[in-house]
């Protein structure tokens, strides 16, 4: 057999005389024959573990190993080792869901402290267990915000959201008869005159715009969350939960509902997953809320413990009535980022943020100081930033991934996205700035 | 044995409804809080609103389940019963005493399809 | 297992910190004057830890916890089997986990491999021919592979077709992302061996049918004997056949979901395919289509250029965008290892002895424990509570609950519970593959102790678990005033 299959021929032949058979064949006799698979199976032979390594060694070979100045919602931050040595004890990795609490509640905790943190950060009262990133989290919170409002049909969604968000957000509503309106921008970010004018139309039930926009500016929200209660809507804010160490908290925003993606807190990137989105609301819209929840209560001896709660909302409850369908969320990934918050705290977290601002404006100087780039906007940004090339910014780029670097996010002709954080060195930034330089030659 | 009130007209979907002249009050049987267990929320629709007969107003939720509430009767909402805010366990305590919704009704005549005290005793026996 | 009731907040002190950041870059403070309009005015109510502490605390709450590599887990339908080490050392490889998603498709070649590599694998299992790898979750592959079939019926403007039909004994996530995807649910009965009825299914057939979500072997471990004459009652009515693959372990090696009609199905690559459930995830739902679907895929999916390279492209009829990327990298590359580990050579054995070991605890509990429906399971079956559940003049019998709570006292992680709703008592178990005979026969002694508890004085059960940190939370009370936030709890502790 094999190292994972404990059954020896002798095991094998007990258990089916045990059950009346003769083969193991006869397991299947239930089995129209024409469905039992006789061909090949074209895998490749089985591997040893030492042949695994090398195999996979073979293939990360093939991926170019990049000094990372990209962003777009995806963060090059520091991981602090605690972290992947707790959450690979076999007790939180190889554990289920929380469904037997007694036995469970090492989960049940981290995910009542995870949710706890995340109210920290965004201001508001209640928290789910994590769903699966950002972009998934906002559409769940534009279903919710239709879903709450019973007749009105139409969110609308900042165009200036990262383009991931946006597809997603307009998937989802697609096939769930949502209709989704994007609102222009105005001066590098969301108009708040454009939203006034959309909301008019008394067929919104949402609002989504974000806290720091796809160039990277800080978007100022004063006055958004009065025009879309004023029209009846869930004002729902996207936030790079990082950045809420220091920037307006979604609930100073006046924000119903927070969404957005936990990478930027110690997730590596690994090529995009896994990470953990995140969901908070205010305390009415609790019973709304998709995704699990954990809640806090006593045994029958008294004792402080902790259990999935208002779980008829979910699936395996409430089935084509349920909040969401959302069963697997990721757990162990929110696991990651509440010992992430633990390690570094508020002051580590705001120290996190300014450093990389730090690095970023002075990269945004040194940038604009070659005379090669014009900027996109004045408004503030805090660790990334849109430039226009006064050349062909795809060439650009290519000279510098030639190079080992991956200068930021192309879009379009000419504009990049930078984006610079506590990890990269001075001689990091430095080596990106010359390099530039010598590609404009 | 759940307990079954007579005067009141009954859904199969274990709703009851008690006529009062133009008005209706309507609320969830015995049986049915028996089957749901405790319950923990109640979601009601607000004053104003229109139910319609046969589509589902509003849901009760217990721990291990909830149950999607099907109006018995088409009407406008006149009242919610506010105290299944903090207590939604009155209907639990009593559930023909505390009622859900009271609704102006708009088609009396549907109060004809709906089962008397004994035809429902009989339906939930089955 | 000992009870240690802190939570992190317990260890905060202000002042401390738990991690040290890198030299600045840049040490002069230009000025960037953001606006005091857009800062916060306090700062985040984090809690503020030393390293030890946080080492400690987490290391203390893993110790309350059960895990696939403390025992035994006969969860039905989730397929608990044992998570390789080896895949945690190729997950956490800093080639792949340095990579960020929006690198130039020619720079990640090693990464695109593993797509493709896997995409040739599922099929090569499934018999399927193309897979997306973006949904996160095996819910978010049921929804994934929905909205492909609405999209495929757009595309030839088949716009009608918006039920879609979901065996009664479907898991909740089957009719949850029906309703997400914009479907209305249409349920067709089983017939009394546990099967889809099919006569049943007849009149459900129309021009507004989008298809039918089925798993097979279905949600009582049952192999749905008549799936080709409904696949062509679907076909024939112009919708398309999805298959659940929450069930898939009794067929890895044996029978493929594509030879017996299915047009789209989902995997769990955290239930068949090793990775670690975590707690609750991270998991991933690949989608596998039928060559006709291709182009309805979502994007952005992975596709040769040539025999070594690969490019991403946006499939012409594309579903949409269903994840921020291409879904969750991690834990795709340790089910890729689990796959060579098995190779071949051992494919074969996987569906076979899942099946064996199913049946095997069935047939030596079935003195002691309902069976409803006798007949030969295959990787799980369902018991519908005990045959003397001790009931008794003044005294309640044991419930399954009971049972499932009296078995966490013996080191054992409770069956599945309630589930089917077909049977009032379900306990659903499934031992996988890598659960031992030994481990089964203890297993199997226990479950008999417990039945011969209840009988005797259902009490002892009523009572259970005696030796958890915790027994029998108040579910009530949390679901009816909700604690949710450490801000909102009354305890001194913290």
């Amino acid at each position: 057999m094999h190292p994972y299959i404990p059954h020896t021929t002798d095991d094998i032949r007990k258990m089916l005389e045990t059950v009346g058979m003769k083969s193991l064949n006869d397991l299947y006799a239930d089995v129209p024959q024409e469905f039992i698979y006789k061909g090949e199976y074209n895998l490749p032979d089985a591997m040893s573990e030492d042949e695994i390594r090398h195999f996979f060694e073979a293939l990360a070979a093939r991926n170019v190993k990049m000094t990372c100045f990209a962003g777009q919602g995806w963060y090059d931050h520091c991981t602090p080792s605690v972290i992947p040595y707790l959450t690979q004890r076999s007790e939180f990795l190889t554990a289920y869901t929380p469904y037997q609490p007694e036995i469970s509640q090492g989960t049940l905790r981290y995910i009542f402290e995870y949710q706890s943190m995340i109210c920290a950060l965004t201001g508001l009262e209640v928290s789910n267990a994590s769903m699966y990133d950002g972009p998934t989290a906002a559409a769940e919170a534009v279903r919710m915000a239709v879903a709450s409002t019973r007749k009105k049909d139409t969110v609308l969604i900042s165009s200036t959201l990262l383009p991931q968000v946006k597809e997603v957000v307009k998937t989802y509503a697609s096939y769930a008869g949502i209709v989704i309106e994007e609102i222009a921008e105005s001066d590098g970010q969301t108009s708040l005159e454009a939203l006034t004018t959309s909301l008019a139309s008394g067929r919104v039930a949402g609002v989504l715009v974000p806290n720091v926009n796809g160039y990277g500016i800080i978007e100022n929200h004063i006055g958004f969350a009065d025009a879309t209660h004023s029209a009846g809507a869930l004002f729902i804010e996207y936030c790079d939960p990082s950045s809420l160490a220091v920037l307006k908290s979604p609930a100073e925003w006046g924000a119903d509902v927070a969404v957005g993606d936990g990478q930027s807190l110690g997730i590596p990137l690994c090529y995009g997953g896994p990470t953990v989105g995140f969901m908070a609301c205010k305390k009415e819209h609790l019973r709304k809320l998709p995704g699990r929840i954990v809640g806090a209560t006593t045994d029958r001896d008294g004792k402080r413990c902790f259990v999935l709660t208002l779980q008829a909302r979910e699936q395996h409850i409430r089935r084509d009535k349920a909040t969401s369908n959302i069963c697997s969320n990721q757990s162990l990934m929110a696991l990651w980022v509440t010992i992430y918050l633990s390690l570094l705290g508020p002051k580590g977290l705001a120290e996190v943020n300014e450093r990389s601002s730090a690095a970023a404006h002075h990269l945004c100087k040194e940038l604009l100081a070659t005379g090669l780039f014009t900027p996109v906007s004045d408004k503030p940004f805090l660790k990334e930033f849109a430039l226009d090339y006064k050349g062909d910014a795809r060439a650009l780029h290519k000279a510098l991934a030639d190079k080992g670097i991956l200068a930021g996010v192309v879009i379009g002709d000419h504009r990049i996205c930078f984006a610079v954080t506590e990890k990269r060195t001075r001689e990091e930034i430095d080596y990106l700035i010359n390099c530039v330089k010598e590609a404009a030659l | 044995m759940a307990k079954v009130v007579t005067g009141l007209k009954y859904a199969e979907t274990h709703e009851w409804v008690k006529v009062e002249g133009e008005f209706a009050f309507i609320g969830i049987s015995d049986y049915a809080q028996q089957e749901l267990g405790d319950v923990v929320y109640v979601d009601l629709p607000a004053d104003g609103e229109y139910i319609t007969k046969g589509e589902d107003f509003g849901a009760v939720e217990s721990t291990k389940a909830a149950s999607d509430l099907i109006a018995p009767v088409s009407g406008t909402v006149e009242e919610v019963n506010t105290a299944l805010d903090d207590t939604p366990e009155l209907l639990n305590e009593d559930p023909y005493t505390n009622w859900m919704l009271k609704v102006k009704l708009l088609n009396p005549s549907e109060l004809d399809t709906l089962m008397d005290a004994a035809a429902y005793e009989a339906f939930c026996g089955k | 297992m000992k009870y240690y009731d802190h939570l992190i907040f317990h260890y905060s002190k202000e002042g401390r910190r738990g991690y040290t950041l890198p030299k600045a870059a840049v040490t002069t403070n230009e000025q960037r004057t953001v606006n005091r309009e857009l800062l916060r005015n306090t700062q985040p109510a984090l809690p503020e830890v030393s390293e030890v502490d946080v080492v400690r605390h987490y290391t203390n709450l893993s110790q309350m916890n059960f895990g696939v590599d403390t025992g035994f887990y006969p969860l039905g339908s989730c397929t608990m089997k044992y998570n390789p080490k080896i895949n945690e050392e190729i997950a956490a490889l800093p080639a792949f986990a340095s990579i960020h998603p929006l690198q130039p498709v020619e720079t990640v070649q090693g990464v695109q491999a593993v797509y493709a590599g896997m995409e040739q694998m599922l099929a090569a299992i499934t018999g399927m021919k193309y897979f997306t790898f973006n949904p996160c979750a095996g819910a978010h592959g049921e929804l994934t592979g929905l909205m492909i079939m609405r999209a495929y019926h757009r595309s030839r403007g088949d716009v009608g077709r918006t039920k879609i039909i979901v065996p009664d004994s479907a898991h909740g996530t089957n009719p949850a992302s029906a309703a997400v995807c914009g479907l209305e649910v249409v349920v067709v009965k089983s017939n009394a061996d546990g099967l889809v009825d099919v006569e049943d299914l007849k009149p459900l057939l129309g021009p507004d049918l989008a298809g039918i979500m089925m798993t097979n072997p279905n949600t009582l471990g049952l192999f749905e004997r008549d799936i080709k004459e409904i696949a062509a009652l679907v076909h024939e009515a112009g919708g398309l056949l999805y298959y659940d693959g929450a069930n898939m372990n009794p067929l890895i090696g044996k029978v493929r979901p594509g030879d017996m009609g299915f047009d789209i199905m989902h995997l769990n690559l955290h239930k068949s395919f090793s990775t670690p459930h975590g707690g609750g995830g991270p998991g991933s739902g690949p989608v596998g289509v039928a060559a006709f679907l291709k182009d309805c895929l979502p994007y952005p999916h992975t596709e040769p250029v040539d025999s070594l390279t690969n490019e991403l492209v946006e499939p012409a009829k594309t579903s949409g965008r269903v994840s921020a990327h291409m879904g969750n990298f991690g834990v795709i590359l340790r089910a890729y290892a689990w796959l060579l580990t098995i190779g071949r050579q051992h494919v074969r054995e996987v569906g076979p002895i899942a099946t064996l070991n199913a049946n095997y605890v069935k047939e030596l509990l079935k003195d002691a424990y309902k069976l409803p429906i006798p007949s030969v399971c295959k990787h799980e079956f369902v018991f519908d509570g005990l045959i003397n559940d001790g009931a008794r003049e003044g005294k309640e019998g044991a419930t399954t609950l009971d049972v499932a709570k009296r078995l966490l006292d013996f080191g054992f992680h409770a069956p599945t519970i309630y589930f089917p709703l077909l049977f009032h008592q379900a306990l659903m178990i499934e031992p996988t593959e890598t659960e031992s005979k030994e481990t089964l026969d203890a297993f199997i002694s226990i479950m008999h102790r417990i039945a011969d508890e209840a009988a005797e004085d259902p009490d002892i059960l009523h009572a259970a678990p005696h030796d958890c940190p915790i027994s029998r939370p108040d579910d009530t009370t949390a679901a009816k005033h909700p604690v949710i936030n450490w801000t909102d709890l009354n305890s001194m502790n913290g």
